[in-house]
């Protein structure tokens, strides 16, 4: 179970959380002009990544706020949270685990601890 | 060399000590090249290089699999086997599935323990009971064994059973009597060991790096052991198949989360079939060990770690001490999770793509294991055709752009 530092509240249990799925999705410009294809991909496709990852957090059972968070989804390890309305962070700042290009961490299968 | 179980083959390793059982499977160096390359060897990899080999002639085949075969979510599932699907398209396939898997065991001449114990679907409230009824129906018209039980009918199958004092009482269900439950490791290595027979390559500890494409054309793969250049490259490595689609710059409308389940210490026979509740969610079902073999959910956020939030464990665990109040001093066993992909409409995606040569079969979230003789069988049909076969033609990857989606929340009983 995560510990979700909130921006506003402060560190609490993850059950008073609910995750929105990746953050900084771009609703396409030019609705009229472009294509099936497109809205399709802006309607069902999201980043997946194995590794860092920005993500949509809201404190549904706290102050019932937004925020924002990066994430590295082959450990769980939460980086940073911050608020909406601040700048997205540069993922270059943060250290991934992931060792190999199809993301595996270095003992495999994401199932160990990070050391702190 | 064509190895065949019996009675008498046991008889006589009994005799020698079992020292002499023949290696159900080579581990041969890669090749350079091959026809085809499957990415991923689980039930659904093995199965579809068992058909390529088997149904299409193809003979230069490779299963790489980064792991050990089936150790991926052919190992970390609950083995249901069903077909009680609402969409006649999601029927036709995962009926499709389950006739292979009747015939399987002799098919393979290896035991998959396929047990036709019946299935239940609870319904906890009048919106379950509709939506329930009308799936038994639309199972009915597919030619789908499925019918109604009522509360008096569930308990008599389930005496232990609490369907009255309890959040959400058990009001009826849906039984499909022909779908039941099958050895998860078996059906991966009876799979390995004829494919294998044929001249497939089953290259294990062997990890897909990155697709490599030239021109919208398959180049090959590379892997932890070189590159392996590829007429065809097909991709069923489930939780990361987005990862290794995003190495050929192909996104997949697929998210990956831990499903977790869990089994129990071993007790005496207690429950003769599989139970399924998606309200409350809880699963359950009884191993031949005597186990019970429990579903969880999945975690709410993405995430590749094989092992799932504990929160999760919790509300089963509370879901199945109401739903069988005789459960409650047993202690559990083990605990595991898998990576799973779910797709939005919680359908697979069996579709070639836009690069020539390229191939997937995942998205299958929730609940795959049941569908993997029948996947594996027209995966390996579109890809040496080129085309999709009937039954998967409505998988493809153009219904996110065409909106005709295979909407299957009802019948999945994961809900996400």
């Amino acid at each position: 179970m995560l510990i979700i530092n909130c921006p506003y509240c402060g560190p609490r249990d993850q059950s008073e959380f609910s995750n929105g799925g990746e953050a900084h999705v771009k609703r396409p410009d030019g609705s009229k002009e472009i294509g099936d294809r497109e809205w399709g991909e802006y309607v069902f496709i999201r980043a997946n990544p194995k590794g860092l990852f920005y993500e949509r957090w809201v404190h549904t059972h706290g102050c019932r706020k937004w925020f924002n968070c990066v994430r590295d989804t082959s450990t769980d390890e939460i980086l940073v949270t911050y608020k909406l309305d601040e700048k997205k962070p540069n993922l270059n700042d943060f250290k991934s685990v992931v060792k190999t290009p199809s993301g595996e961490p270095e003992v495999g299968s994401g199932n160990f601890t990070v050391e702190k | 060399m064509k190895k065949k179980y019996s009675i008498f083959s046991l008889a006589k390793n009994a005799l020698s000590g079992h020292k002499d059982w023949q290696k159900m499977w080579r581990s041969p160096e890669p090749r350079e090249f091959y026809d085809v390359i499957i990415i991923g060897g689980g039930g659904h990899g093995l199965g579809t290089a068992y058909y390529l080999a088997k149904e299409h002639g193809l003979k230069n085949i490779a299963v790489i699999e980064k792991g050990w075969l089936g150790g991926g979510n052919t190992g970390r599932n609950t083995t249901i086997i069903r077909s009680n699907y609402l969409w006649d398209d999601s029927a036709h396939l995962y009926e499709h599935s389950l006739k292979l898997w009747e015939n399987l065991s002799s098919e393979l001449n290896y035991n998959v323990m396929f047990s036709q114990r019946g299935v239940m679907n609870l319904a906890h409230n009048e919106h379950d009971i509709k939506e329930i009824k009308r799936r038994v129906s639309a199972n009915n018209l597919n030619g789908i064994d499925s019918f109604w039980l009522s509360k008096e009918e569930i308990q008599k199958k389930v005496p232990i059973m609490n369907t009255d004092n309890l959040r959400y009482p058990v009001l009826g269900a849906s039984y499909q009597p022909r779908g039941g439950v099958a050895r998860h490791d078996a059906i991966a290595w009876g799979f390995a060991m004829r494919a294998d027979e044929m001249g497939v390559d089953i290259i294990q500890n062997c990890e897909a790096h990155q697709i490599r494409t030239k021109n919208g054309t398959i180049e090959g793969v590379e892997t932890s052991k070189g590159f392996l250049r590829a007429n065809k490259v097909g991709v069923v490595a489930s939780g990361h198949t987005g990862v290794l689609a995003e190495s050929a710059g192909i996104r997949l409308p697929l998210q990956s989360k831990p499903l977790q389940a869990l089994v129990s210490e071993p007790i005496k026979p207690i429950i003769d079939t599989v139970v399924m509740s998606s309200a409350v969610h809880a699963y359950v079902s009884q191993s031949d060990k005597g186990e019970l073999v429990i579903g969880a959910g999945t975690d709410s956020y993405n995430s590749f770690t094989q092992r799932g939030g504990f929160n999760i464990i919790e509300d089963t665990i509370r879901a199945m001490v109401e739903l069988y109040p005789v459960f409650g001093k047993m202690k559990m066993l083990r605990q595991w999770g898998g990576i799973v992909d779910i797709c939005p409409d919680a359908s697979p995606i069996i579709s070639k793509c836009d690069i020539e040569g390229l191939f997937f079969n995942c998205g299958w979230g929730t609940g795959g294991f049941k569908a993997t003789p029948g996947s594996a069988n027209v995966f390996a049909h579109t890809i040496a055709k080129n085309e999709p076969h009937q039954i998967n033609s409505a998988f493809n990857l153009d219904r996110f752009a065409s909106g005709r989606l295979v909407d299957e929340h009802g019948a999945a009983a994961v809900a996400h």
